[in-house]
């Protein structure tokens, strides 16, 4: 038997004096870098560079033009908490917005994706058109429903005369401080929760029929089984759902900002239409950095919170 | 990611046989799934009836079918909307940020996935924390950074596109970097000793097996940069160069009463988007459940 030994290069000369280093160093290291760089540089410079700027931007009295900039701490900051009632406003029609997304259109995408889950004829055709508005841009579904809660020619109207009525339904929804907010967010959700259905009809169709068999030997209901195999069946994708809707509650924006602009009066302004506003018509960029800055806080700590769930052992 | 499975109709729950009882409740389930089909189509029949209407109709007949068809709404809208331009647009930032998305997504994933150089692990940690960066905690410096390159003459129109190609590029790197995970390696390595060299082993044997991955990226990419508006809204300010969503947006500001008008724009804006959402159903449900967890 041959003993073929081979010397290890050691030193970083010898190393790339040695044939076979330098191919090695080339296919495992060099190339994979040269494939993985473009994409990396793009996102450094459009995410994480601009990411650490706005940091620091958020603690300057900047106004976005010119170049006065004052380093003011963290005077942005205390204005938000403490000054500025349009922004403690605008914070609590976000966490309205989140109460509304974490209840309305789970209760809808969870009874609908039970429903569908047990139809095997038409299943495909009923899925495909729940999905649709999901698919369609901001901009045209506002244009539709704009149309529709007119209150001289929507909806509201027809019920109206309909009914013998005059003025009980068609009313300025979009128009009213009262009821503004929840009107956008009716229509934001019109176009969302057959994304989540599909979602959950997606992770109920992978549960075991076996479990559903053995629920029945045991005389459950439908109801028994929803509660007992249905549920904790889908309950990764549920709770999954649970953080993303509530951060993405932090970042609403094109909807309210294509139906109200905030308004009226700033009824249903929420964090990321008032940072538009400062930022890019107010002047005050370092002031919409910094709101930038706490939706960021935000959605971090909804992070935080399930990652701590899931550490304590939830299955998430 | 992993918490959401594929869509698979074969495995119905329904698999096992029913009861006469249970046909008999799957009326009740019929009912409550029509009633959400009329509440998802309803607002989009009475739009396709107010596009073919004459406004006149529309101030007495503002929700139902129409009692004359009239055809001139989309010549009209088309030519007043200017969506000869900006339909072009639309395709182009589309187009590139499907092409530039998948050649610089593949790369990258195949590079994650397959030869794990050294740094990889802190490269997929970034992308994992990168993905939860709201955009508006970079939005502001974002706009300042390229007014400044749009400054010295660089073509907003390709910072747009790379503004979208980094938002998708965690999505993109995390599903084909899985897909290819679930390639067998003997493949590749058959055709390293057959001397193929990184380049070829990656276009010539992962790149057709894992083709699913690359249209489901394709497709979830390319349908939000169509319907994308904030973003357009900020970068792009010569109506030149609008894409579809910030035009519209524009164009139903000022014919603000004209309903006819503005809903022929609407389906001109929708129509692309319905005829590949009709033809790829199938694809686009299972990709944007499986990767359209985001925006």
């Amino acid at each position: 038997m041959a003993v073929y030994v081979q010397t290890k290069p050691t030193t970083i000369a010898e190393k790339l004096a040695d044939e076979t280093w330098r191919r090695k160093f080339l296919r495992n290291v060099l190339i994979p870098w040269i494939f993985i760089c473009p994409l990396l540089i793009i996102h450094l410079y459009v995410v994480a560079i601009p990411a650490v700027q706005g940091v620091y931007m958020s603690l300057t009295d900047w106004t976005g033009v010119g170049m006065n900039v004052n380093f003011v701490g963290l005077d942005n900051y205390y204005e938000l908490f403490f000054e500025d009632e349009t922004f403690g406003k605008a914070l609590g029609n976000n966490i309205i917005w989140m109460a509304f997304f974490l209840t309305v259109p789970f209760i809808m995408a969870l009874f609908c994706a039970a429903m569908l889950a047990q139809v095997k004829r038409g299943g495909m055709l009923y899925r495909s058109i729940l999905f649709i508005p999901y698919v369609l841009a901001s901009v045209v579904t506002t244009t539709i429903w704009k149309n529709l809660l007119n209150p001289q020619r929507g909806i509201g109207a027809a019920v109206d005369n309909l009914l013998g009525l005059e003025d009980v339904f068609g009313v300025a929804f979009l128009g009213r401080p009262d009821s503004a907010l929840m009107s956008i967010a009716f229509i934001d959700n019109w176009h969302f929760w057959g994304f989540l259905m599909i979602l959950f009809l997606a992770s109920m169709q992978s549960i075991p029929p076996v479990l559903y068999d053995a629920a029945k030997i045991d005389g459950a209901n439908r109801w028994d089984e929803f509660r007992h195999v249905t549920l904790p069946g889908i309950r990764p994708t549920l709770l999954f759902m649970y953080m993303m809707v509530a951060i993405w509650s932090f970042l609403a924006f094109d909807y309210i900002f294509l139906l109200t602009q905030g308004g009226p009066g700033g009824a249903s302004e929420v964090i990321a239409t008032q940072l538009y506003k400062n930022a890019f018509f107010r002047f005050q960029a370092g002031y919409g950095a910094a709101q930038g800055v706490v939706i960021s806080i935000f959605a971090g700590f909804i992070i935080m919170i399930f990652v701590t769930l899931r550490r304590r052992g939830w299955d998430i | 990611m992993t918490a959401i499975g594929k869509v698979s109709l074969r495995d119905t729950v329904l698999q096992r046989g029913q009861s006469k009882e249970r046909s008999r409740l799957l009326v009740f389930n019929h009912t409550v799934l029509l009633f959400l089909t009329a509440f998802a189509v309803i607002p989009l029949l009475v739009l396709a009836f107010n596009s073919v209407k004459t406004n006149l109709e529309i101030g007495q007949n503002p929700l139902g079918p129409p009692i004359n068809i009239v055809a001139e709404n989309f010549p009209n809208a088309w030519e007043r909307g200017n969506f000869a331009t900006t339909m072009g647009n639309s395709v182009i930032y589309v187009v590139a940020t499907i092409a530039a998305e998948l050649v610089l997504g593949g790369l990258a994933a195949y590079a994650l996935a397959r030869k794990k150089p050294p740094g990889s692990d802190l490269l997929m940690l970034y992308f994992l924390v990168a993905s939860t960066i709201p955009l508006w905690m970079y939005i502001v410096p974002l706009f300042v950074q390229i007014n400044t390159l749009k400054r010295v003459g660089v073509d907003a129109r390709f910072l747009l596109v790379l503004v979208y190609v980094a938002g998708s590029a965690p999505l993109t790197i995390f599903l084909l970097r899985s897909y290819m995970l679930d390639l067998p390696t003997e493949l590749e390595d058959a055709a390293r000793v057959d001397g193929a060299n990184e380049f070829q082993v990656l276009t010539r044997i992962v790149l057709p097996l894992t083709k699913p991955g690359f249209l489901t990226v394709g497709l979830v990419v390319g349908l939000g940069v169509w319907n994308e508006f904030l973003l357009a809204l900020t970068f792009i300010h010569d109506p030149n160069q609008f894409p579809v969503t910030t035009s519209f947006y524009k164009f139903v500001d000022r014919f603000d009463r004209d309903w006819a008008l503005t809903s022929a724009g609407a389906i001109i804006i929708i129509f692309p988007v319905m005829v590949l959402f009709l033809a790829l159903q199938r694809q686009f449900i299972e990709g944007l459940a499986e990767g359209g967890i985001k925006t």
